[in-house]
């Protein structure tokens, strides 16, 4: 269980509570989830969920997973300590994850659970109160929300305020009848039941925290990037970033556009960086197959654009709902000829706010595409958040040609070779730098140019802006270190959004007796070469920990750095949990 | 759409890389033509972006004075749309062959007029495959032999005028590049048209397709404005803009709608109510910061 790991060591709360049931028959099935989740927030609590939503349009099995502490939280967390279980599937499906003795919450009017472990039952009649007393079936979710909320010892009137947030513009009736069924729920739990909680939540007082989801942070670093222009298409599990940007960037004097496939919503991205405004695209796997082409002429015309991958699993339609960390070869290399771009990936919702930001950053300097690879797991999970400080960071804009009035002979050198191989940008509009970008080999001036002299020149110059990103990187920590300072027995790798369940794992293998550090990449390219190579040396072995069958990260570090690194891989749609990193670096370390 | 105070003609949108089309190509009358009209039109050549494909129609941004855009094959109306939107000052022109609007390119074709961004799009229409050598292409005419079609083209071809009068495109025309000074009047009222604007040009080419010369269009064509046509009149446009083939082939302006559809900029509120993208500050005012975080509390 969580509180057994060594970072937990000081805390007094370190609580995993699941929902689980078919969202046909229960509706809200994620309402529960993300109502407990912004109440713990609000007294103060550190949160982290998990969740999979059902492929299924409506109806299907749908999971809420959210772990609370009152210390940070890096991880959903392994066993489950509170189920709430509407359904008898929903019970069935995940009685695995029910930690021994833990507490299984259930609707009595529809099932009786049959367990083949101890656990304590607690039986609600959820549908028969909020038929019979609230003449409010559709409401039974709440009923089970009551009842959990009363284990945990939570204010109702801080679910009250939740309740009134969502649909107080519906219909103050509707607030009443939500709100009944909750009060029902605790108090059955409590009168009827006559159970005392098994934790208490009491406030906790400091400064108010965001909760965010990952799509939430990366749109927001957008935003505070200077992203003016964004153009999608919908996709799971990227759709939410479309419609944040379609909501939110008119306020901020932007354009959104729902485009009506991904290579036009990438094209007019790519139109309006052209002319000088910085834009994004975000989409997932199948969209960025869709993209390559187009990432191929940003690296040619060399125009700014950021992208946001935000990967799901499988190849082809694969599994939209589910997590995935195996679009990395698509991003580093997908596309025809030697098209250089840089790679990103945000390690958790906080950390997505600023991976944005230097999405953006790095796409301007190189003046280039920019991938960001999110996931599904860290797109829609929620966690607490420090207020975003947009004010203290580095913003920069791509080098501009000055303007000049005089009548050039030729045209703008706007690729002209240079030392770092990035050129003066001219935007149309400006007098006197008038030139053609182009996707078609070309000299410094962008007529077209075939000969092996400029072909060469031209290859050179657009890696050289990579080398040229990575050297002036100036104190951006590329590659975080964790665990074991020194000489250690194994040394992980990571990258993406793994890096707070490793960090967990570590500092349980360390308390445990191991020697393990841990090194999370979070430009992948350019690689961090410089420091993965310090950190490679100080270790015996290398663990390449991702969600991926086939190690994509673990082949391009063998093949850079001549190792034979342990791949620590899973594709099951899943994020891994704390103990299956620490199982992974005990077999490692053995 | 800014104008220059000092004379502008023809051959200030000339630019210092001679054209690489085969001698004879109709794309010379387009690039002609459209330089004349923008000098008719004093639009400084620093205002006027020219976005094309791939193909040889599609180089002719590097033969035109201006910013260009040379991109991917298919895609230049939405590479013009994310310019015109972050720039509305600029006159943006899309370009490309009938291969690249017709074929690869036909959903943003269409998208593109449902979107009504202020472009004009013209098509350089020689319905052939020229930078390939010579395939069939959409708009090649039944029974027509090319490399690809070697008993004939067993395919009929897509009707663009059609396409684009029942897509709902608020100006419709048709030019021939053996024409130049009316194709350059085309131009003018496509350019001066506030949305997406449709010019399709026959642009023969002399090397790979041997049946619809300049000979061919000569026989056949017939003015619009010379037979009293009513580009006004919705249905009497679809009706012209089925001609095609071996009877006439009419040229002109086949439909201006008379009511035309706002274009996007003026309905899009953050376009309509102040300047373009690119002259607006950047950033989040601390005000701003702190309302939009509020509401995610």
């Amino acid at each position: 269980m969580a509180t057994e790991m060594a970072e937990a060591a000081t805390r007094v709360v370190d609580l995993v509570v699941g929902v689980a049931g078919d969202t046909g028959v229960t509706p809200g099935i994620m309402t529960t989830g993300e109502m407990l989740t912004l109440a713990v927030s609000r007294v103060g609590y550190d949160i982290y969920t998990f969740q999979t939503n059902p492929a299924e349009i409506k109806g299907g099995q749908a999971w809420y997973q959210l772990r609370l502490s009152d210390q940070q939280l890096l991880s959903q967390g392994n066993d489950v300590n509170v189920l709430i279980a509407f359904d008898e599937e929903g019970f069935e499906k995940n009685e695995k994850v029910l930690a021994d003795g833990g507490v299984l919450i259930y609707d009595a009017s529809a099932y009786e659970p049959h367990p083949s472990r101890e656990f304590r039952l607690v039986g609600v009649p959820m549908t028969k109160i909020a038929r019979e007393q609230v003449r409010f079936p559709l409401a039974k979710n709440m009923v089970g929300l009551g009842a959990a909320a009363a284990l945990v010892d939570l204010d109702l009137q801080v679910i009250r305020r939740m309740i009134e947030q969502k649909y107080a513009a519906k219909s103050m009736e509707i607030v009443e009848k939500n709100f009944a069924c909750v009060e029902l729920g605790a108090n059955y739990v409590r009168s009827e039941l006559g159970l005392s909680p098994i934790v208490r939540l009491k406030p906790i007082p400091r400064p108010e925290r965001l909760v965010l989801s990952g799509n939430e942070a990366i749109s927001l670093g957008a935003l505070a990037a200077g992203c003016r222009f964004f153009a999608g298409y919908p996709i799971t599990p990227a759709s939410t970033i479309l419609e944040f940007m379609m909501r939110e960037l008119p306020r901020f004097g932007g354009v959104a556009l729902q485009m009506e496939d991904e290579i036009a919503a990438l094209a007019s991205c790519i139109g309006a960086s052209v002319a000088g405004k910085k834009a994004m695209t975000a989409t997932s796997g199948p969209g960025l197959s869709l993209m390559v082409e187009l990432l191929g002429l940003a690296v040619m015309a060399e125009v700014p654009v950021v992208v946001a991958d935000i990967q799901r699993a499988g190849p082809s339609t694969g599994m939209p709902t589910k997590t995935e960390q195996s679009d990395l070869n698509l991003a580093l290399y997908g596309g025809h000829g030697d098209a250089p771009r840089v790679v990103v990936a945000p390690s958790s919702v906080g950390d997505a706010f600023y991976t944005a930001i230097r999405a953006f950053n790095l796409a301007e300097y190189t003046q280039g595409p920019c991938i960001l690879l999110s996931d599904a797991n860290l797109a829609n999970r929620k966690a607490t958040v420090d207020r975003p400080d947009s004010q203290g960071v580095k913003i920069v804009n791509r080098l501009l040609a000055p303007e000049s009035d005089e009548r050039l002979p030729k045209p703008f050198p706007r690729y002209q070779i240079t030392m770092s191989g990035i050129s003066p940008y001219a935007v149309p509009g400006m007098k006197g730098t008038y030139f053609v970008a182009t996707g078609l080999e070309h000299d410094e001036y962008g007529a077209p140019n075939y000969t092996p002299e400029v072909h060469t020149a031209m290859s050179h110059k657009r890696f050289r802006k990579l080398e040229s990103a990575y050297a002036n990187r100036n104190g951006d920590e590329w590659v975080s270190l964790y665990g074991a300072r020194g000489e250690a027995d194994l040394g992980v790798i990571s990258w993406g959004s793994n890096e707070g369940v490793i960090r967990e794992a570590v500092a349980q293998a360390n308390a445990e007796g191991y020697k393990v550090a841990f090194a999370h990449v979070h430009v992948l390219n350019p690689l961090p070469e410089k420091e993965l190579k310090a950190f490679i040396s100080r270790v015996r072995r290398v663990m390449v920990a991702e969600i991926n069958f086939a190690g994509q990260f673990a082949h391009l570090l063998a093949g850079r750095f001549k190792i034979d690194p342990i791949p620590l891989t899973k594709v099951s749609g899943t994020p891994f949990t704390p103990q299956e990193v620490l199982d992974g670096i005990r077999d490692a370390a053995a | 759409m800014a104008t220059a105070t000092v004379e502008l003609k023809p051959k200030d949108y000339k630019s210092n890389v001679p054209p690489d089309w085969c001698p004879g190509c109709g794309d010379f009358g387009v690039l002609n033509a459209l330089q004349r009209a923008c000098a008719d039109l004093k639009i400084p050549p620093h205002e006027v972006v020219v976005v094309s494909g791939i193909g040889c129609s599609s180089n002719l941004p590097g033969f035109f004075k201006a910013y260009g855009l040379h991109g991917l094959h298919g895609r230049p109306i939405p590479v013009a749309t994310g310019i015109k939107l972050a720039n509305k000052d600029l006159t943006v022109i899309a370009t490309g062959g009938d291969g690249d609007g017709y074929g690869i390119g036909l959903s943003h074709f269409i998208h593109g007029i449902r979107r009504n961004v202020d472009l004009t799009y013209i098509v350089m229409n020689n319905q052939i495959y020229g930078l390939t050598t010579g395939q069939v292409s959409p708009t090649s005419l039944a029974g027509m032999q090319t490399k690809s079609t070697p008993s004939g083209n067993v395919e009929e071809p897509i009707n663009p005028l059609m396409l684009a009068l029942a897509a709902g495109c608020d100006f419709v025309a048709r030019g021939f590049s053996g024409d130049t000074k009316h194709l350059a009047e085309l131009y003018k009222q496509a350019i001066q048209h506030r949305g997406f604007a449709l010019v399709d040009v026959f642009s023969p080419c002399v090397t790979f397709n041997k049946y619809n010369t300049y000979d061919w269009f000569r026989q056949r064509i017939v003015k619009l404005e010379e037979k009293g046509h009513d580009p006004t009149d919705f249905v009497a446009a679809m009706q012209e803009a089925r001609k095609m083939g071996d009877g006439e082939v009419p040229i002109g302006v086949f439909y201006r709608n008379p009511n035309p559809r706002p274009p996007l900029d003026e309905r899009d509120p953050v376009l309509a109510s102040g300047p373009a993208l690119v002259k607006r500050p950047m950033g989040i005012t601390n005000a701003e910061g702190r309302k939009l975080i509020e509401e995610l509390m």
